[in-house]
């Protein structure tokens, strides 16, 4: 039997899936009806100083796909806006109530000692698990000195979790915004203050869409609009990278991660977790579906985990770390071509479109006797993009086939066409 | 599949069940609907469905268009190949043409629904009621005769108003619109469509009609030869056949498309006589369509009897389905043999027939059904005394693929010619292809004017 506990930055778990500190984890009706349904544990939305900070109406906007689904969200709310010890009692209850769930209390204050620890220890009294540190709300509160303002200065990063190390014998969560060139850079502050874990990513900084007819910026208030922070799963790409770059980067390497970003089935939490994750937080996904997605997300990833012979999330944590290289490590005399399953193919022509107009001219159309089109991969042109397979609308109607080069493994950096290349010596 | 409100053995049908009856065979789409529809499409490219169109209507693009929202660019991408697209998308058999080879229909099952489409952005455009979509060209000063309102003559007359040319059409009967008008079943053009398209085809400009122009009674070809700069022959096939059996001149025994005219004319249909024992002879769509109104109006029973087989029967799957969805009952391999009765007709007797040898022949059984009413859907011919010296071929009209007849700058397409298709769309295909002949050859002898 496959066991979903885990620890992340020496916090143990049932399982790994966590409600990210967010507009889920507000309050304890909801939090409850998480922990009902099957969560792990919860980040309880970010506590200020108070007085709370005021909210505005309007705050959610979203991009579709062409078939209306719901692909990513963008907000403009703020921290929590409820006063401090009413959240603090809240939190109290919970941990009394459910005693193997894991509370993590987000924290966010001024730039200033006082305000971080005071803070820090006050949250730490009410029996969470740990303390994260929300460095990354890339909307409103950076406009305070706040969220991202902080996260985006890794002197700050590294201050204020080495603050709340000072104060509190909790593990300390370091909450990264992905709003920065280099990942590594902050992670690297985090870590040098001495963070338990890494978080990300926060939000990516957005403006999701414009109101034609008004001409505003969404969601609108009033007229206006605001960028506000970006999630779902258009942005697990972004974030797969930055876990991925964290995992093995030798100035972040060991460096615990909790992963946030776009993480919908179990099969993306596989995802972060082989790039080098402990664990995973979610947020949009509940929101879009409803807390009871993190049944099949358990159920999926134990049936992954039995199925791959994993007994435990830390036999596979990881595991993709050491195929993740740079450009220059890749082998450039492997050769792909693509093939066409002809009893498969339905001739849509997407295939052909897109190599004729934006990639190789590698694909042949021939009348068929009954009609039909006949698409064919022409070899000599063919550079194993993979754009085709990727456009048929056919599952594994076109696929990437290996070419047996005889060629042996060659990088960039060794090229012969490489100007600058390294010739052995 | 839609049901009707039919006669059963304890109720008749009310005024109202009949009304209900004929309206609209198909919800139209709603917004979302046919946002979530139109996301089923794979844009193809050099798309099958385009290519099976007689219009070649772009139709990835089209749905392409009800996706990103531009619902008015949608209906002028269709419409700028079949001004009748509002037309077609209702009455087209979609089944055997442009969905019969959509792709979809192998990844997921079911084709794109792309006649339901059509209608959503053709119906949005014209409910609208804004300026007509298209411009005419810098006018010609010349003027073109056409024969007949129907969707070939309309089309053409569209086509030609374009291109800059003035057209008047003449029509034999009080209204325009041709089949779409006559010859359809009220449910498939419901709410006066045919009417409503007409009026939005004409608001081009530059087109006008005459009505009670009979050619070879008040219209003759070669007046309008010497009158017009251009003749287009959309007249249809006029002539009814006759079965060639005992009994036909019975009271009862009518003409399918007649008894459809007449439903189609009729503005209180519970006031259409329908018999209790209804038979339709014949196998394609105008045969199904007189049946299932028959049933729609309170026939108790209708029987659609062909004389081959269900392989050789032209109506679609889909209108055979809608039939029998509703009673008709569907008898194969059976032609009529013998009409009886008193003051109307009572009986019909059929041969049941075979194939030997290749050769439909009675195999030498029978039988009888109790017939108050006989429609014939087995076709309608050419009128040829009507069209003089123009060469005929296999009955219908010759034209080449100019569209040309064998008389010069007399031009022909629609139901009448010998490529005749039996379909609306087509009729919308020839008479757009013979405008832009028509043009070239005035173009033509224009240029050849001022040289």
């Amino acid at each position: 039997m496959s066991d979903l506990g885990c620890i992340i930055g020496g916090v143990e778990s049932i399982n790994p899936f966590w409600l990210a500190s967010a507009p889920p984890s507000d309050k304890k009706y909801n939090v409850e009806r998480a922990f009902q349904a099957g969560w792990g544990g919860a980040v309880w939305k970010t506590l200020g100083v108070d007085p709370p900070v005021v909210n505005v109406t309007s705050r959610y906007g979203v991009h579709r796909t062409h078939d209306r689904r719901i692909i990513g969200i963008n907000n403009i709310e703020l921290i929590s806006d409820r006063p401090l010890d009413i959240n603090l009692r809240e939190i109290e209850e919970m941990r009394r109530e459910w005693p193997d769930r894991v509370i993590i209390g987000s924290i966010m204050a001024p730039i200033d000692e006082e305000a971080w620890k005071s803070l820090a220890i006050k949250v730490a009294n009410s029996g969470v698990q740990g303390i994260e540190l929300n460095l990354g709300c890339p909307h409103g509160m950076c406009e305070r000195g706040m969220g991202s303002a902080v996260g985006q200065a890794p002197a700050l990063v590294e201050q204020t979790t080495r603050w709340v190390r000072e104060v509190v014998d909790i593990p300390v969560f370091t909450k990264l915004t992905p709003n920065v060139t280099d990942i590594i850079i902050p992670a690297a502050a985090a870590k040098a203050g001495g963070a338990h874990a890494v978080s990300l990513i926060n939000t990516v900084n957005s403006v999701i869409g414009v109101d034609l007819n008004n001409m505003t910026p969404t969601p609108t208030v009033d007229g206006r609009g605001t960028h506000g922070g970006y999630c779902g799963e258009a942005v697990k790409p972004i974030a797969l990278h930055m876990t991925a770059e964290i995992a093995r980067q030798p100035e972040t390497q060991g460096l615990e991660i909790s992963a946030i970003g776009g993480i919908t089935t179990w099969r993306d939490a596989a995802e972060f977790i082989a790039l080098g994750a402990g664990a995973v937080q979610v947020c949009t996904a509940a929101m879009l579906y409803g807390f009871r997605i993190v049944e099949d997300m358990n159920e999926g990833l134990a049936a992954f985990m039995r199925d791959k012979g994993y007994r435990s999330i830390a036999d596979f944590k990881g595991k993709a770390t050491a195929q993740t290289v740079d450009w220059n490590e890749l082998n450039i005399n492997h050769d792909l071509k693509a093939r066409i399953d002809d009893e498969a193919c339905i001739e849509c022509g997407r295939c052909f479109i897109a190599c004729e107009d934006t990639a190789h001219q590698a694909i042949r159309i021939d009348a068929k006797n009954d009609g039909g089109r006949k698409f064919t991969v022409v070899d000599d042109e063919c550079v194993g993009c993979n754009l085709c397979m990727h456009v048929c609308p056919v599952k594994d109607c076109i696929t990437m086939e290996a070419v047996d080069t005889d060629r042996p493994y060659l990088t960039w950096p060794e090229h012969p066409k490489n100007p600058l290349r390294k010739v052995a010596e | 599949m839609k049901h009707f409100k039919i006669t059963t053995e304890s109720s008749r049908l009310s005024a109202r069940d009949i009304a209900e009856n004929f309206d609209d065979l198909h919800p139209s789409l709603d917004g979302a609907k046919a946002i979530t529809e139109a996301a089923r499409c794979l844009y193809c490219y050099d798309a099958p469905c385009m290519n099976a169109c007689p219009t070649h209507i772009d139709i990835p693009k089209f749905i392409h268009q009800i996706r990103s929202g531009n619902l008015d660019g949608s209906a002028h991408t269709i419409l700028s190949e079949n001004i009748m697209g509002g037309a077609c998308a209702r009455a087209c058999p979609t089944e055997i043409l442009c969905e019969e080879v959509c792709v979809v229909h192998h990844t997921e099952g079911a084709s794109v629904k792309i006649g339901e489409l059509q209608r959503h952005a053709v119906d949005h455009l014209m409910d609208e009621g804004g300026a007509h979509p298209f411009m005419r060209g810098p006018l010609s000063g010349c003027t073109l005769a056409v024969i007949g309102a129907g969707p070939a003559g309309l089309s053409f007359a569209h086509r030609a108003a374009m291109l800059g040319h003035d057209v008047v059409l003449f029509e034999a009967k009080p209204k325009a619109g041709g089949l779409n008008e006559y010859g359809l079943a009220g449910y498939k053009m419901a709410n006066d469509f045919a009417q409503t398209e007409v009026e939005f085809l004409l608001a081009i400009g530059g087109v006008r009609i005459e009505h009670g122009k009979v050619l070879g009674d008040n219209l003759s070809l070669d007046d309008l030869r010497t009158a017009y700069d251009a003749v287009f022959i959309g007249a249809g096939l006029t002539a009814a056949r006759g079965l060639g059996v005992d009994g036909e001149h019975f009271a009862g025994v009518g003409d399918a498309l007649e008894f459809i005219e007449n439903v189609r004319r009729t503005e209180d249909k519970s006031s259409i006589p329908v018999g209790d024992d209804v038979v339709v002879i014949g196998g394609g769509n105008t045969a199904i369509d007189a049946a299932v109104q028959a049933k729609c109006l309170g026939a108790r029973n209708v029987t659609l009897v062909y004389r081959r087989g269900p392989d050789a029967m032209t109506a679609t799957q889909w209108e055979r389905d809608l039939a029998t969805a509703n009673g008709v009952i569907i008898r194969y391999w059976a032609a009529p043999k013998a009409f009886s009765g008193g003051a109307n007709v009572e009986r019909a007797a059929f041969a049941a027939m075979r194939i030997d040898n290749g050769k439909l022949t009675p195999s030498g059984d029978s039988f009888e059904l109790p017939a108050d009413m006989v429609l014939k859907a087995i076709g309608q011919t050419l009128d040829s005394a009507i069209f003089g010296n123009l060469k005929l071929e296999g009955g219908k009209i010759d034209v080449n693929e100019q569209y040309q007849t064998s008389l010069p700058g007399v031009f022909a397409g629609g139901d009448c010619i010998k490529s005749g298709e039996d379909l609306t769309v087509q009729a919308v295909e020839d008479g757009k292809q013979a405008a832009i002949e028509a043009d070239n050859m005035l173009r033509e002898k224009l240029k050849g004017a001022a040289e």
